[in-house]
């Protein structure tokens, strides 16, 4: 994207006026060079959120923001009933409710070092991953309903983890207002032997180390020493939530015009919050947020598990969960006065800042953690959220780091194997069923993690709390 | 049906071929034949491209799908989500197809077998068909082309 074309407001806040069929503007949050990378579909993205019926302030893009379909991946957007507004099933996307959890082990690094290998072996044996794995709990119809309506709360009573996790995973791991009734047979059946698995493609389990501290006393409140190790797991809801979002998807592109909603794109498919179907697909959509945090929580409690037994006395106590792909009703500041909005958020992170009352009471003082997955190859990082992103993109941010180069390009550019044993020479172990998928997640086909926290943090909507290293990652 | 031997679509029509473009985060599959259904037979290989290299799916069961759309491209991707569904809940992987297309109905037979992570070495798993750089259409020189990004 070239930045001359757009309206600089600071180092990393650039505007594209609203004009046209655009109701709203569009606000771009990134540094000169990563506004450069963008493809310029991300702005034409953009600018199509921005002409939806019913979204206020602005159609927001994050510094990871990068081609989706529909919404870019890495977009913000809130919507109000009161003013025809829509919920999209494309603005969520297919993996409702991807997310990051990220678990203390109070290890120190060279404690896990000695036993690095056998720990890679054993979370690989243990954690299914890739294409086909299956899970070891069969869901039946009573049991699944149980699942959507209950999530990682259900998951802790099926012994995954105890109460204490669900302060530390948003809506307390279960999202109110799950309707199962709303869920297809065909999406309970594609989840029936798929509870605790991590998937394919970007979604892995990596041990990582607190490289760097940013800001001591968040740290500390966080439970982030310098030296120690911690565990991320990157998942969603699985072929449930994929199922739900092909299903709506294509009800709402039928449907559109009945709401006389003109489409600009086919991917943008919505529905009004107040109509049956928009309805219908916030039930849904709940049930696969429940059932994201229980399938995050299965493999947190398989983790836990595979620890025990390597290092005794490690409880895996877990910093938070933050999922991406999700439609949430929140209460924010618009126009002057606090209002009920409908906030998608596709590959962007939820990030409230100190003293949200959503926020457990542990970390209320500090802000909500922030997630950033990065590669294989490269750091993640911990970040808070920040007072005054409230008003810069409904106290949201990045989420990581952001492909800059095609699965098709990597393939060409990289083999597996290679990958892997340039990874094994810097000392990080990678387990995975598919050289193939490791080439196409090679570390260089993303964009520099770095910057786009960096951007996070100078355009104030989060600040850099930690820095994460790998040291074993399981990819699917 | 079940029992038909799977077809050779490359030899029947010499339009017929399927590739990948690039999307930023996901995969573009194209299908490209002599005919709607053809150009979908061959989409679905590149489907099954995006998971595996095809030639290595040996066509041991046989898979019935129906589906049906309001217009061509619509259908492409309802074909595309119905193979997607079949993989996901028969734990399989398809690497031959045979597609008929009359109006808005579409029955077919894909040909495959159960996945085998250390043979055919699966690089994603492919969430679902967006309409995004959806087309179906017809060439000048007559050939049918049928593009769909896929979420992976």
């Amino acid at each position: 994207m070239d930045p001359s074309t757009l309206d600089q407001v600071g180092p990393y806040e650039w505007h594209i006026p609203a004009s046209g069929a655009m109701r709203v503007p569009g606000i771009i949050y990134a540094d000169r060079a990563l506004i450069s990378d963008m493809d310029e579909k991300v702005r034409e993205q953009v600018v199509n959120v921005a002409c939806l019926p019913g979204i206020i302030t602005a159609s927001y893009a994050m510094p990871d923001a990068h081609w989706g379909y529909g919404f870019p991946i890495g977009g913000v957007a809130a919507f109000t009933p009161d003013k025809g507004g829509v919920v999209s099933a494309g603005g969520v996307g297919f993996d409702i409710s991807c997310g990051v959890r990220c678990m203390l082990t109070g290890l120190a690094r060279p404690a896990v070092e000695a036993r690095k290998a056998d720990l890679a072996d054993a979370l690989f044996a243990e954690i299914p991953a890739g294409l086909g794995s299956r899970g070891r709990i069969l869901l039946d119809s009573e049991t699944m309903d149980e699942m959507l309506a209950g999530g990682a709360a259900w998951a802790a009573a099926q012994g995954y983890g105890s109460a204490a996790d669900l302060e530390r995973i948003e809506e307390q791991g279960r999202m109110a207002g799950a309707k199962p009734e709303f869920v297809s047979d065909h999406a309970k059946k594609r989840q029936r032997q798929e509870m605790g698995t991590l998937g394919s493609g970007n979604h892995y389990l990596e041990v990582q180390e607190i490289a760097q501290i940013f800001d001591k006393t968040t740290a500390k409140s966080f439970g982030l020493e310098r030296g120690e190790v911690v565990v991320s797991i990157h998942c969603g809801s699985r072929g449930l939530g994929h199922q739900i979002g092909t299903e709506f998807l294509r009800d709402m592109v039928i449907s559109a015009a009945d709401y006389g909603i003109t489409l600009i794109d086919r991917e943008l498919a919505c529905a009004p919050i107040r109509s049956t179907i928009g309805e219908r697909y916030l039930g849904a959509m709940r049930a696969a947020i429940n059932c994201a945090l229980a399938n995050r929580q299965i493999i947190g409690g398989l983790t836990r598990k595979v620890f025990a037994t390597l290092f005794p006395g490690a409880g895996l106590p877990l910093l938070f969960d933050v999922s991406h792909n999700t439609c949430k009703v929140e209460r924010h500041q618009v126009e002057g006065r606090p209002q009920e909005v409908y906030i998608h958020r596709k590959g962007a992170t939820r990030a409230f800042g100190p003293g949200h009352p959503d926020l457990p009471p542990a970390l209320r003082p500090a802000g909500q953690p922030v997630l950033i997955g990065g590669t294989m190859g490269t750091a993640s990082y911990v970040l808070v959220g920040v007072p005054e992103n409230e008003a810069r993109g409904f106290s949201s941010a990045c989420h990581g780091a952001g492909r800059q180069m095609s699965r098709h390009q990597a393939r060409k550019l990289w083999h597996g194997r290679q990958v892997v044993d340039a990874l094994a020479a810097r000392g990080i172990i990678v387990r995975s069923p598919s050289f193939r998928g490791v080439a196409e997640e090679a570390p260089d086909a993303y964009k520099d993690v770095t910057a786009v926290v960096d951007a996070a943090e100078g355009a104030g909507i989060a600040r850099k709390v930690a820095r994460l290293e790998p040291i074993v990652c399981i990819k699917g | 049906m079940p029992s038909q031997n799977p077809p050779d679509v490359r030899s029947s029509d010499p339009a017929a071929r399927w590739e990948h473009f690039p999307h930023d985060a996901d995969i573009g599959i194209r299908g490209v034949g002599g005919s709607p259904a053809a150009a979908f037979e061959q989409g679905a290989l590149a489907l099954t491209a995006a998971i595996t290299d095809p030639q290595c799916v040996e066509p041991r069961e046989a898979v019935a799908v129906h589906c049906e759309a309001r217009d061509l491209e619509l259908l492409f991707v309802e074909w595309l989500n119905a193979l997607v569904f079949e993989m996901a809940t028969r734990g399989m992987i398809f690497g031959r197809f045979a597609v008929a297309i009359a109006g808005t109905r579409l029955d077919a037979t894909a040909w495959g077998e159960p996945i085998d992570v250390a043979r055919h070495q699966p690089a994603a798993e492919v969430k679902g068909a967006t309409y995004t750089a959806l087309r179906v259409a017809q060439g000048a020189d007559g050939t049918w082309v049928a593009d769909c990004v896929v979420d992976v």
